[in-house]
């Protein structure tokens, strides 16, 4: 086996004289369609559940032809935006697991959950309410270690 | 002008977008308190529009070609400048309507609410020529005399045959906005790369029958 990269290390890095500038620029501005799409898609997905921040740093510039290196990094900050909103979701959807099983076993364990509440928001469904895991007869029911979960019931009404 | 008519693209930029398009239609309409139909119209609007709704339009074909469009020209659509129509649902939420301005604004909002695609109207006795979009040039300014603003050199700019009338998507140029003295507009529409044509027509065609139904 010959090692190329010993052999051609004094040698100057190649560079093309004759970019096609134009070309970088139609793949770069495809890459930040792309990454909007993505980006929306992401904003959708997560609403109204969890709040993504994807508002830029600073500003939002003004309108005029970009260079390629705007470009680029324009396509680099929609890059990392759509990273740290795919975490959050990511985050969420860990969440949300978890406290679906957490309600399975509150529904199957009662009377090892005593007290627990769980919101319909926390396991990503809509409307309003929430499980509650109650004695039964109250007092009684806490005594006699009868426990059971009780959905309460919907939204306030609009006054 | 009876149709919708091309303006002109600076040639840079239209070998950078070839499908950017400038349309423009002259009016003979002046601006009034919008009559109860229109005001109904907003109405209506208002009710159809809903936080859900304004979140995910930005998938929606016309709204998604203008925010890339605006990204491509160094505009962040989720910082300080929404795309039109994201501006007019973001205003719709806040004030928990679509609010009367006046005919002629509340015909433009009628037309980026109902096709996605922003319309402005311009006095056509100010405007010089035909409408295009090009880049400012040094020491340019929008408009003439006192109330004239600086325009940086470089700023994508909606201009006259005598200089700019107003910043594409941003301001128009106080000389050039429809006042009560205004006999005749000119209506103007920037379609973005990826916007069926159809939706430009549309657009334009619902500006003008508001305008028209005083």
């Amino acid at each position: 086996m010959v090692v190329l990269d010993g052999r051609f290390a004094g040698l100057p890095p190649y560079v093309d004289e004759q970019v096609d500038e134009a070309g970088a620029r139609r793949s770069l501005r495809e890459q930040i369609a792309r990454l909007e799409r993505q980006l929306a898609d992401a904003v959708v997905a997560s609403f109204p559940q969890t709040r993504l921040d994807i508002s830029p740093p600073a500003g939002g510039g003004v309108p005029r032809l970009l260079s390629l290196a705007e470009l680029e990094d324009e396509r680099d900050s929609l890059q990392r935006r759509l990273r740290e909103a795919r975490a959050v979701l990511e985050g969420r959807g860990a969440e949300i697991e978890r406290n679906r099983i957490l309600l399975e076993r509150m529904l199957l364990q009662p009377k090892r959950y005593k007290f627990a509440r769980m919101h319909r928001a926390d396991v990503d469904m809509g409307g309003c309410g929430a499980w509650q895991v109650r004695p039964r007869l109250g007092l009684i029911g806490m005594m006699m270690g009868w426990w059971q979960v009780k959905l309460s019931s919907g939204c306030p009404l609009a006054t | 002008m009876r149709e919708p008519a091309l303006g002109w693209i600076d040639p840079q930029l239209a070998e950078e977008f070839p499908k950017l398009r400038l349309w423009q239609l002259r009016v003979d309409a002046a601006d009034h308190p919008s009559p109860p139909a229109i005001r109904e119209r907003l109405r209506i609007l208002s009710d159809r529009f809903h936080g859900a709704h304004a979140i995910a339009m930005r998938r929606d074909p016309v709204p998604h070609a203008y925010r890339v469009f605006f990204r491509h020209i160094g505009i962040d659509p989720d910082g300080e400048e929404r795309t039109p129509v994201e501006a007019a649902a973001l205003a719709r939420l806040k004030h928990g309507g679509f609010k009367s301005a006046g005919l002629v604004a509340d015909a433009a909002l009628l037309a980026v609410v109902e096709t996605g695609v922003p319309v402005w109207a311009l006095d056509d006795g100010r405007v010089r020529g035909e409408l295009g979009i090009r880049p400012a040039g040094p020491e340019e300014q929008l408009g003439a005399g006192e109330l004239a603003a600086d325009v940086r050199p470089g700023r994508l700019v909606v201009a006259d045959d005598a200089g700019p009338v107003g910043e594409l998507f941003g301001a128009l140029s106080a000389e050039h906005v429809v006042t009560a003295a205004t006999t005749a507009m000119r209506l103007f529409s920037v379609q973005a790369p990826g916007v069926p044509g159809i939706h430009v027509e549309e657009a334009l065609w619902t500006c003008t029958e508001a305008l028209d139904s005083v």
